[in-house]
């Protein structure tokens, strides 16, 4: 049994690490394009109101993609909140975009959390489906002039500081 | 209401498994075709987009949750007796690695039938404390740990490692496991210190099939080579006692299928089956099926079935007809089934000092042991006994 | 030696297969709620997990693949 696998264990590593190396040069060659128009939707806020994307044109704004039971979002979203009181008075907007099936539970978290942005509901995940989102939580930031210039996929700590920067470059446009 | 809801909620297998083959052939075509593709619509380009994103793969691993549990544990059935507490405390550091530890002690008094039929009953405490590492680098999260058990007359260590990675959109988690144990076997009122060791290699995979249905497979190989018997034990050779004597290797290979869904009505279903067969012409199958159930705000209520059935050692008699090179009367080793039934409550406290989330559980299993081809020697009967086996816990979440 | 040529053979088609015509992951990160809790996991207790598997190793001849969880929320 030992030879056997002495003489696997090179050969079938060295496939194994060619297979890998080839899904990983290209999934990374397929560069995100950017500078293309964001998805114009309309959805029902937490506050009462209808919220429509295309009329925040003019400001810069950052969709949020979060649901309650996603650890990463909560975690997540206190800083986002930061954010929006931070850059809100300079033409920032940040609109979170909750995936919840029960609303309750987006409410629940947004008032345990204090958030002072709008939360917007996806509950039948149209948006989410447009977006087509690839992890949870996702930020798409949208450039004044209505354009997707940086989306991100999770969040980790140290996120919240890239964020800051990007959306004082997008303002300074 | 209920009719939105159940049309909402229908799994998007079959009405999108056109559009996916659609997807999949106008990706092959434009891919293989080397062109480039120029959206004529925000919705074109998003599905590009998403596409990009799918394939690209981000730090996607997360780490396990902080937690710190207290439990109590009790075992009660054929004559043994084990009991004690437990803790466990894990937190994360950094947002990049956690660190576990638990402590474990068993108090046993053992009156099983091979000690009252050879010897006479005792006490003994094992205790023991394992340290675990958790780091995450970018899709896998790698575990580390190290266990160390302890009692008069039996020392075991090991060390662990684990790598967990999660491909194809965390819609498919892989792992590899790696375990090496050192054993070193001793006898009271001897000198006996035999060493055992021990290596085990683990491949799974789960996968989730649809919103809410995953399955796993978790294939695991263990190897043992050293002194693999009881210093104690005795084997019958028309009747008399002769000490066992067990090979000195054994590997074994066990491969275990689960499947759990969510089934509406905020509860859940998970069948198991676990085939397991080795060099010692053992065979034998586990199978378990549970249910849980949210009740109100508050309980989370698990029941569950479990049935266990084996086929005996090579080497394994009730009562030899001649001597053989190796020799058991070990009826760990022998034909035998087991079943029984188990709940499991547990209440949320909810948010305690503004930092912890408490939960309380208590968890009750009775089981059933019957042998096929072992003996009570003061009965002459086919040896049987029942087992209750408890299990309180605190856990909190911060 | 043949088996382990099939496996290498077979992962390399297959990573080849996924690069060039990305098959799509059907569920999506937004849709997995029900995947994401707690009941859904195969072992939610680590200590009471770990008792229950000392009572059966000690007394049945079966031991390993007690499993390694994935699902869940896939969130990051």
């Amino acid at each position: 049994m030992s030879s056997r696998n002495q003489i696997l264990r090179p050969r079938a590593t060295a496939i194994l690490a060619a297979s890998w190396a080839l899904l990983v040069a290209a999934t990374a060659a397929a560069a995100a394009l950017t500078s293309a128009p964001a998805p114009d939707f309309t959805l029902h806020s937490v506050a009462g109101s209808n919220l429509r994307l295309q009329e925040q044109r003019g400001q810069v704004v950052m969709l949020n993609f979060w649901a309650s039971w996603c650890g990463p979002c909560r975690q997540e979203m206190p800083q986002l909140d930061r954010l929006y009181e931070k850059y809100h008075a300079a033409g920032f907007q940040l609109l979170g975009v909750n995936v919840d099936e029960d609303v309750r539970n987006a409410t629940g978290v947004s008032s345990k959390l204090g958030l002072h942005f709008p939360v917007l509901l996806d509950t039948e995940k149209k948006v989410s489906r447009l977006y087509d989102l690839s992890t949870m939580p996702s930020t798409v930031l949208i450039d004044r002039d209505g354009r997707v210039r940086y989306i991100h996929r999770g969040y980790k700590d140290g996120y919240e500081r890239r964020y800051d920067e990007q959306i004082r470059e997008l303002l300074r446009e | 209401m209920a009719v939105t809801r159940g049309r909402r909620e229908a799994p998007a297998f079959g009405r999108s498994a056109l559009a996916r083959l659609r997807g999949i052939v106008s990706r092959c075509i434009r891919t293989l075709a080397g062109a480039r593709v120029q959206p004529a619509d925000g919705a074109r380009l998003a599905g590009l987009l998403g596409g990009v994103l799918a394939a690209a793969s981000a730090d996607s691993a997360e780490l396990p949750e902080d937690r710190a549990d207290t439990m109590f544990h009790l075992y009660d059935g054929g004559g043994v007796t084990a009991l004690g507490p437990a803790v466990l405390i894990r937190k994360s550091l950094f947002d990049r690695v956690s660190l576990s530890g638990s402590y474990y002690v068993d108090m046993v008094s053992n009156a099983s039938i091979d000690v009252v039929t050879t010897a006479s009953p005792y006490h003994e405490t094992r205790t023991e404390s394992t340290l675990g590492l958790d780091y995450v680098y970018h899709d896998s999260l790698i575990s580390l740990s190290g266990t160390h058990s302890k009692e008069p007359d039996y020392s075991a260590d090991s060390a662990s490692v684990d790598v967990t990675t999660d491909v194809f959109s965390g819609m498919t988690t892989v792992s590899v496991g790696y375990t090496r144990g050192w054993d070193t076997v001793g006898k009271h009122g001897s000198s006996l210190s035999a060493p055992a060791n021990h290596w085990q290699y683990r491949l799974g995979v789960t996968q989730v099939l649809t919103p809410r249905w995953l399955m796993s497979l978790n294939l695991e190989s263990v190897s043992d080579d050293g002194y693999l018997q009881s210093p104690y034990r005795v084997a019958r050779v028309f009747g008399a006692a002769i000490p066992e004597r067990d090979p000195t290797t054994r590997t074994g290979r066990a491969a275990l299928l689960r499947v759990a869904g969510d089934i509406g009505s905020r509860s859940a279903v998970r069948v198991q089956y676990r085939y397991f067969w080795d060099t010692w012409g053992i065979g034998a199958h586990t199978t378990e099926l549970g249910y849980s159930k949210y009740l109100g705000d508050r309980w989370l209520l698990d029941g569950h079935v479990r049935y266990h059935t084996q086929d005996h050692a090579l080497f394994y008699s009730d009562n030899f007809t001649s001597q053989m090179t190796y020799m058991s009367r070990n009826r760990q080793l022998s034909s035998f089934w087991d079943a029984g039934p188990g709940v499991k409550a547990t209440y949320s406290a909810g948010r305690v000092w503004s930092r912890f989330d408490l939960k309380v559980t208590t968890a009750y299993e009775w089981l059933r042991f019957q042998y096929r081809d072992f003996t009570d020697i003061r009965t002459g009967q086919l040896y049987s006994f029942n087992a209750n086996v408890l299990e309180l816990f605190v856990s909190a979440t911060y | 030696m043949n088996v382990e040529r099939i496996i290498a053979g077979g992962l390399m088609a297959a990573a080849l297969l996924l690069a060039g015509c990305s098959i799509q992951p059907w569920v999506k990160p937004y849709e997995r709620e029900r995947l994401a809790d707690p009941m859904m996991k195969f072992s939610r207790d680590p200590l009471a997990d770990k008792h229950r598997e000392h009572i059966f190793d000690v007394r049945e001849a079966a031991h390993g693949a007690t499993g390694v969880q994935g699902g869940g929320c896939g969130c990051n």
